[in-house]
């Protein structure tokens, strides 16, 4: 136990590293399970996570059956986020269509549209939006204000042409989801192998009973915990650059940042993330508390970080507390390269951050299992 | 390694003869898995602890209403009407305002990410305002490597310029036609709203899959199910002993969450409590089921928490129509979906929160969330006797 302070001996660490790489690694299964869900996952979410709206069905009730009416059906039949117009002929059965989920919206034309519109007044057009997908039918109502200002100017072509501003997105011209979606991800996804590798890592040992012989062994604090966050550290870096390189080679998303300065930033991510896992795994008995506690620590991490929802949307306390999340860092770094092209003073700003972090934890990290260890 | 429960056909018919379902033996099994599964401190901060931050960080982080957008705003004109339409963005709610006279500071701080976009005043920005052409007022520049909030930017904007133009009283002509937008069941258009009932089906899956996953995993790992298994128990009452007590954890959790849904964050129950445990009761089946299948096939704990995450957990938070519209995504990702439980799950539970009993709706989720049980559990079944003839 005396000695244990003292002593650093790289065979010994050499050792120790490829010990707890086989201990991952061995097993085909295992070694599947590391690799080929999170790129799987990649592959799936990065189609699926938009907040756009495409293929909406939407009911239309025309009581009108007029000429604008009709012009007004007709242009919805053709447009592009629509997949279906249900035409109805009473209002319950519009209601029912929103009630069971099946449109997102509904028009109720009346019947004295066109004669409004034709005498020179406003046709007003009573549309029910599902506020279940309170996001989504929000611009779904802005996609069809759009399709009523065209019928609009129609009828009176001298109107001028309602566009008081024109838009320019930078970094991202069509504003497509998965181009902020992709890049996340990556992080993301190696973020929760690398922790579920770490946490399990002392708790696994603890529960078949082998940290005792790791105790009566000649083994450093420090050689514990470097041995035992190295292979997650490589594999966590090894699965964040797969990704990357898949977000750039398959999803063809452009990179116009540093390649080194993401590369430190994601090592210093992950060794991060890996500091904060063998925290969880020196306090838990079993692996299953130690599982468990990864995932109560990781699913709320990934939810303030900023990647479902921007950070600055949230209460000022919890934005704080957003600070301390390496993943919020990591992600401003992530998409700064990737879209952005960051200059590097504005990703050592992020970086220094995720530095102390990555300190902070590996620090306590240490700690906690010298604590164990005595 | 399982040689002592590899029974020869001969003495097949006697051991089936003894295990023949029995109430009191049932409710021994019961009872000492509750206790183990209550013991565990792990079990209670899943089922409670995570729950309850899960629905808070729903109902007050993850939030798609953006409520402060960061721009800048540059004034290249120092003309008066230019100097009134800045003042309207900084004195917009929804807007949080730096003024620059130069692109060049703010669009580097686009960059860096403190501001969202900006909006350029022109110089001869009063003529473009006189002569009504068609010629646009004001160009807006958007951070588009965050989609949603950069549209967000162009409609505030442009909303802050169209109120500008009304109020100078000009002779807008009225439009044509006007669309008069109702908001059915969250007049509010609180995103916390819908995201609330929601996040049930995603603790539900915590508990019903995760949780369930790693406790037989383990059972397995140590060799203790084989042993179970040898015993005069039947298989059924083993996964019922088994999986009892985690349904009642869960039916618990929901019930709780349900409570903190209604009473502290604000979300209105429109339906009946009894649709409400009705839907989630059938959720568990296949959340249990999927559980048991996992931890039937790996028989160890890291494999078994590796794919509950990635076939339980994380489908049900970017598949369920949970947070992301299922109808925006492409064809083959939408048939994934349909193999989701919790897809069916998201939906019913946003409906009985928001909307109502509405049967119409239920029965055909309920109906296809019992049917993906049944076919996990016959899986689940068929793997645990592979697992006992291996």
């Amino acid at each position: 136990m005396m000695q244990r302070s003292g002593t650093f001996d790289f065979t010994r660490l050499r050792a120790q590293f490829i010990k707890e790489a086989l201990s991952i690694l061995r097993d085909p299964r295992s070694r599947m399970v590391v690799f080929v869900p999170p790129l799987l996952q990649l592959l799936v979410f990065a189609f699926a996570a938009t907040l756009e709206v495409r293929n909406v069905d939407i009911a239309v009730h025309d009581q009108d059956a007029g000429r604008w009416s009709h012009e007004l059906v007709t242009r919805l039949d053709s447009a592009q986020f629509i997949n279906e117009v249900h035409h109805v002929t009473s209002s319950q059965e519009l209601r029912g269509l929103i009630d069971r989920g099946k449109v997102i919206a509904a028009l109720d034309i009346p019947v004295d549209f066109s004669r409004a519109i034709a005498a020179g007044r406003s046709g007003e057009v009573q549309v029910l939006v599902d506020g279940r997908r309170s996001n989504s039918g929000q611009i779904t109502v802005g996609y069809l204000s759009s399709i009523a200002a065209d019928v609009g100017a129609e009828v009176s072509s001298d109107a001028v042409p309602s566009a008081p501003v024109v838009v320019r997105n930078w970094f991202n011209p069509n504003l497509t989801y998965r181009w902020f979606i992709v890049p996340g991800l990556s992080g993301i996804l190696a973020l929760f192998s690398a922790l579920l590798i770490t946490s399990l890592s002392i708790a696994r040992e603890r529960e078949l009973g082998t940290f005792d012989q790791l105790l009566v062994s000649p083994t450093s604090t420090p050689e514990i915990i470097i041995s035992k966050s190295l292979p997650a550290l490589a594999i966590g870096t090894g699965l964040g650059l797969l990704m990357m390189g898949a977000a750039v080679g398959l999803f063809r998303i452009p990179f116009s940042g540093s390649f080194w300065l993401l590369l430190a930033s994601l090592v210093l991510f992950i060794l991060s993330v890996v500091g904060i896992g063998l925290m969880i795994s020196a306090i838990s008995a079993t692996q299953q508390q130690a599982i468990l506690g990864a995932f109560s620590i990781g699913v709320p991490a990934v939810l303030m970080s900023g990647f479902a929802t921007p950070v600055e949307n949230m209460p000022t306390l919890l934005q704080w507390l957003a600070q301390g999340i390496p993943l919020t860092h990591f992600l401003i770094i992530v998409e700064g390269s990737f879209l952005k092209a960051m200059s590097p003073g504005d990703i050592l700003a992020s970086l220094w951050p995720l530095a102390l972090i990555a300190l902070v934890s590996l620090t306590m990290a240490t700690v906690f299992v010298r604590g164990r260890l005595q | 390694m399982s040689s002592a429960v590899r029974t020869n056909p001969s003495v097949r018919a006697p051991v089936a003869a003894i295990r023949r379902f029995d109430p009191a033996r049932l409710r021994a099994l019961v009872l000492k898995e509750s206790l183990q599964a209550i013991r565990d401190p792990s079990t209670l901060l899943i089922a409670f602890v995570l729950p309850t931050v899960l629905l808070f960080l729903f109902a007050y982080a993850v939030s798609l209403d953006v409520s402060k957008v960061r721009i800048g705003v540059v004034l290249e004109s120092p003309s008066a009407s230019a100097q009134a339409l800045a003042a309207t963005f900084a004195g917009t709610r929804y807007l949080d305002v730096t003024f620059a006279h130069d692109r060049r500071e703010v669009s580097e701080q686009v960059v860096s990410g403190r501001l969202r976009g900006f909006v350029v005043i022109p110089q001869d920005f009063e003529r473009r305002l006189a002569e009504r052409s068609g010629q646009p007022l004001l160009q807006v520049i958007a951070d588009g490597s965050q989609p949603n909030t950069a549209n967000y930017v162009a409609n505030y904007a442009q909303g802050v310029v169209q109120t500008w133009r009304a109020g100078l009283g000009a002779e807008t002509p009225s439009a044509a036609v006007v669309l008069n937008p109702r908001y059915w069941f969250n007049a509010e258009l609180e995103s916390r709203r819908a995201l609330v009932p929601g996040a049930i089906a995603i603790v539900m899956t915590i508990i019903g899959t995760m949780l369930t996953a790693l406790v037989v995993a383990r059972e397995w790992e140590r060799g203790t199910m084989e042993a179970v298994l040898s015993t005069p128990a039947s298989v059924v009452e083993i996964l019922i002993g088994k999986l009892l007590p985690y349904f009642a954890l869960g039916m618990l959790s929901t019930l709780g969450a349900a409570a903190l849904a209604v009473f502290v964050f604000d979300v209105p129950l429109r339906g009946s409590l009894a649709a409400l445990l009705l839907l989630s009761a059938v959720f568990m089946v296949p959340a249990l089921g999927q559980g048991l299948l996992i931890s039937s096939v790996t028989r160890n704990q890291f494999l078994a928490a590796q794919i509950a995450l990635f076939s339980g957990f994380l489908p049900a938070f970017m598949l369920s129509g949970f947070l992301y519209e299922i109808d925006a995504m492409p064809a083959p990702i939408r048939a994934i979906t349909w193999l989701i439980p919790a897809r069916y799950f998201v939906s019913s539970l946003k409906t009985v929160f928001l909307a109502g009993d509405v049967w119409a709706a239920f029965v055909p989720n309920l109906l296809a969330m019992g049917v993906i049980g049944a076919l996990l559990f016959l899986l689940a079944k068929r793997a645990t006797r592979k697992n006992l003839e291996a």
